[in-house]
């Protein structure tokens, strides 16, 4: 934790100073979701080794970089909460996704090892409805008949602020809940029935290290680095996985993204034996017109290169890569975005 | 260069006036979307549902003044205290160390303070406060439902007495200079006269110094009502009125700090903003409250004999 925070600020002082130091023509902008962050920087990092061409991404939030793409002041904008087809028309966007994640169910238990808890979809979604209130509920007791579950009081942690690891997460609840999706909804920022809420991924993993008997979801980098304790969900096939990049990657293997306009597909509750149900992918941004034609090539040439190069680097930091076939996808999607005389600038 | 000189300060003194007009002007603008779809009963109403944009204050309104309130009823006498013992009780030698550490804590910013509050306080509080607090308070009637629910850590009291450790210094600093300014005449003659220290602190310095008194704790209430890091840390933010003080509530600065960068659509911000604007009343309320009860004090000056 200390030591990715350590190479983000050396990281984003190179950038700064790389910026400064000459106006190359050819770094791009882009803007958008705090979940990809690491994973972009790394690549713009290694590619700007590689080709030289600079590559700088603000992480200001989904919602940020969907006002800034709409205004034109970047290059590309990112989103974790994919935009509808009909807002792509409206706005003019071609979308496509670069990475797939999956957010994953913590806990602090004293006493009970990582992954020996096990939910369903039902059960996490009456908890965060604010329905089951103790460890020891008899729903819980069910499905963990091997546990020796305390009698402590649940306290669920949700996200503060608007995110996309809140929209995958309470389109996961929306699906496996009826109630959930009357009470509360899917939404990158809902109204939360039970328990407290922290901002951010680091906000939510303090408040769940900090309270005891407490419950909360982050991004599995988070989870990860912070060595919480994580949850088996069982899937829709019924049975009970972990997070990794094995059930992440089932779950984007079983996705339909050719049946799915403008890329508008969410992962979680896949069909799969393995799949892990609250699955998503991040999603790019960018104007099917270019007003700066030039600068859209760079920024495809660099996705290309991510989608070609980057493989590594991202499972590194516990992202899956796009499959190769949704790969094939994108590019053909790319033919849409266009210089002012309608060619393909790309 | 004389005129040159006045005309410059006088145009600093207006920028303060022109600065706060278009403030004003800039939140009821950029609420006015909020302001027109929900009205008066936005004050009220205890909704706060992105998803059916449904948007009420009640909530962060309810948090911000039961926070701020508990940091002045723990703050107030704690600090009172202290500033009577600096000028009064105190050892000469003590004096300066503990002026100084005051002064210290005055400086440390918000952030610190609400971090010291999640990690080491909450976590203690929870485990040894709360339960207790629980188990004795929970069963009376009335007081009773300000101290029921899960002893969690974090919530409205414990952000209240997070305040209440950050605006101590603030309240005692002006205390402490005011009652060092009573002259010490007065006081000699009381003590001369028989008083105890309680009595010459009661009926001849907190009356001398009244006006610097009320200033002192009004700029406190305005550091408790605005403070939005430390809050943000151990109030919870949950947008939920309960009655119980150990549940997690919000408070208006905490809700635009967590909500704003990614509110969801134009109502969403819209609504963020009203409660900025909800919150300039608040404290420009204070205020003028404070202004006039030194009038009404001032009034009072020659009646009494």
């Amino acid at each position: 934790m200390k030591s990715q925070l350590v190479s983000r600020i050396i990281l984003s002082a190179a950038l700064a100073l790389g910026a400064g130091a000459a106006v190359q023509a050819a770094d791009i902008t882009g803007a958008g979701a705090t979940f990809p962050y690491p994973i972009y920087s790394k690549w713009a990092e290694a590619y700007r080794a590689k080709t030289g061409n600079g590559m700088n991404y603000q992480s200001i939030g989904s919602g940020g970089g969907i006002k800034q793409i709409i205004a034109k002041t970047v290059d590309f904008g990112a989103s974790d909460a994919p935009l509808q087809a009909a807002e792509l028309e409206k706005n003019g966007l071609v979308q496509f996704p670069m990475v797939v994640g999956g957010v994953v169910p913590v806990y602090n238990l004293e006493g009970i090892k990582p992954g020996a808890i096990r939910l369903t979809g039902a059960v996490l979604a009456d908890i965060y409805l604010g329905k089951i209130t103790k460890w020891n509920a008899p729903a819980i007791a069910a499905l963990n008949p091997n546990v020796k579950l305390p009698s402590q009081d649940i306290t669920v942690v949700a996200r503060s602020d608007g995110s996309g690891t809140t929209f995958i997460f309470t389109n996961y609840l929306s699906k496996v809940s009826a109630e959930w999706k009357d009470k509360a909804g899917n939404n990158t920022s809902v109204k939360w029935l039970a328990g407290v809420t922290g901002k951010g991924n680091e906000g939510v993993a303090a408040y769940v290290q900090r309270l005891s008997g407490s419950i909360g979801y982050v991004e599995y980098a988070y989870a990860i680095q912070n060595k919480m304790s994580y949850v088996m969900l069982q899937n829709k096939d019924g049975n009970f996985v972990g997070p990794d990049d094995k059930t992440f990657r089932a779950a984007a293997a079983n996705a339909q993204w050719e049946k799915a306009p403008g890329f508008y597909e969410i992962l979680t509750e896949q069909a799969g034996k393995d799949s892990w149900p609250i699955t998503g992918a991040t999603f790019i941004l960018m104007h099917k017109k270019q007003d700066k034609p030039e600068n859209a090539v760079v920024a495809l040439k660099f996705f290309d290169w991510a989608y070609e190069n980057g493989d590594k680097m991202a499972l590194d930091l516990d992202y899956i890569p796009m499959p190769d076939n949704v790969v094939k996808l994108v590019k053909a999607e790319w033919k849409k975005i266009q210089d002012a005389s309608g060619k393909p600038v790309y | 260069m004389d005129a040159f000189f006045k005309n410059l300060t006088r145009f600093a003194a207006f920028c303060v006036f022109s600065i706060l007009a278009a403030i004003l002007v800039s939140l009821l603008f950029h609420s006015q979307l909020a302001l027109s779809k929900f009205g008066f009963s936005f004050l009220f109403d205890p909704e706060w549902n992105p998803v059916t944009q449904e948007f009420g204050a009640l909530v962060p309104i309810y948090g911000t003044l039961v926070s701020s309130a508990i940091a002045m009823i723990i703050g107030i006498p704690v600090s009172f205290g202290i500033a009577l013992f600096l000028t009064e009780l105190s050892p000469t030698w003590l004096k300066r160390p503990l002026g100084t550490a005051i002064e210290t804590l005055a400086a440390i910013p918000s952030i610190i303070y609400g971090m010291w509050g999640l990690f080491v306080f909450a976590p203690i509080f929870a485990e040894y406060v709360q339960p207790a607090l629980i188990a004795a308070l929970g069963p009376l009637p009335i007081i009773g439902a300000l101290f029921k629910g899960p002893a969690m850590g974090i919530g409205m009291l414990t952000a209240g007495i997070i305040l209440a450790i950050m605006v101590i210094p603030f309240i005692t600093a002006v205390m402490r200079d005011v009652f060092e300014l009573v002259p010490p005449l007065l006081k000699e003659s009381a003590y001369g006269l028989g008083a105890t220290t309680w009595e010459v602190a009661w009926t001849v310095v907190l009356p001398y110094t009244k006006i610097g008194v009320v200033g002192g704790i009004m700029l406190g209430l305005g550091r408790a009502l605005g403070e939005t890091m430390a809050v943000t840390f151990v109030i919870g933010n949950a947008h939920r009125l309960s009655a119980s003080l150990l549940a997690p509530g919000n408070s208006i600065a905490s809700s635009l700090a967590n909500e704003f960068t990614e509110a969801v659509g134009d109502i969403h911000s819209s609504a963020l903003i009203e409660l900025g604007l909800i919150l300039f009343l608040i404290t420009t309320i204070v205020l003028a409250c404070s202004k006039l009860l030194l009038l009404q004090l001032a009034r009072q000056e020659g009646v009494r004999t």
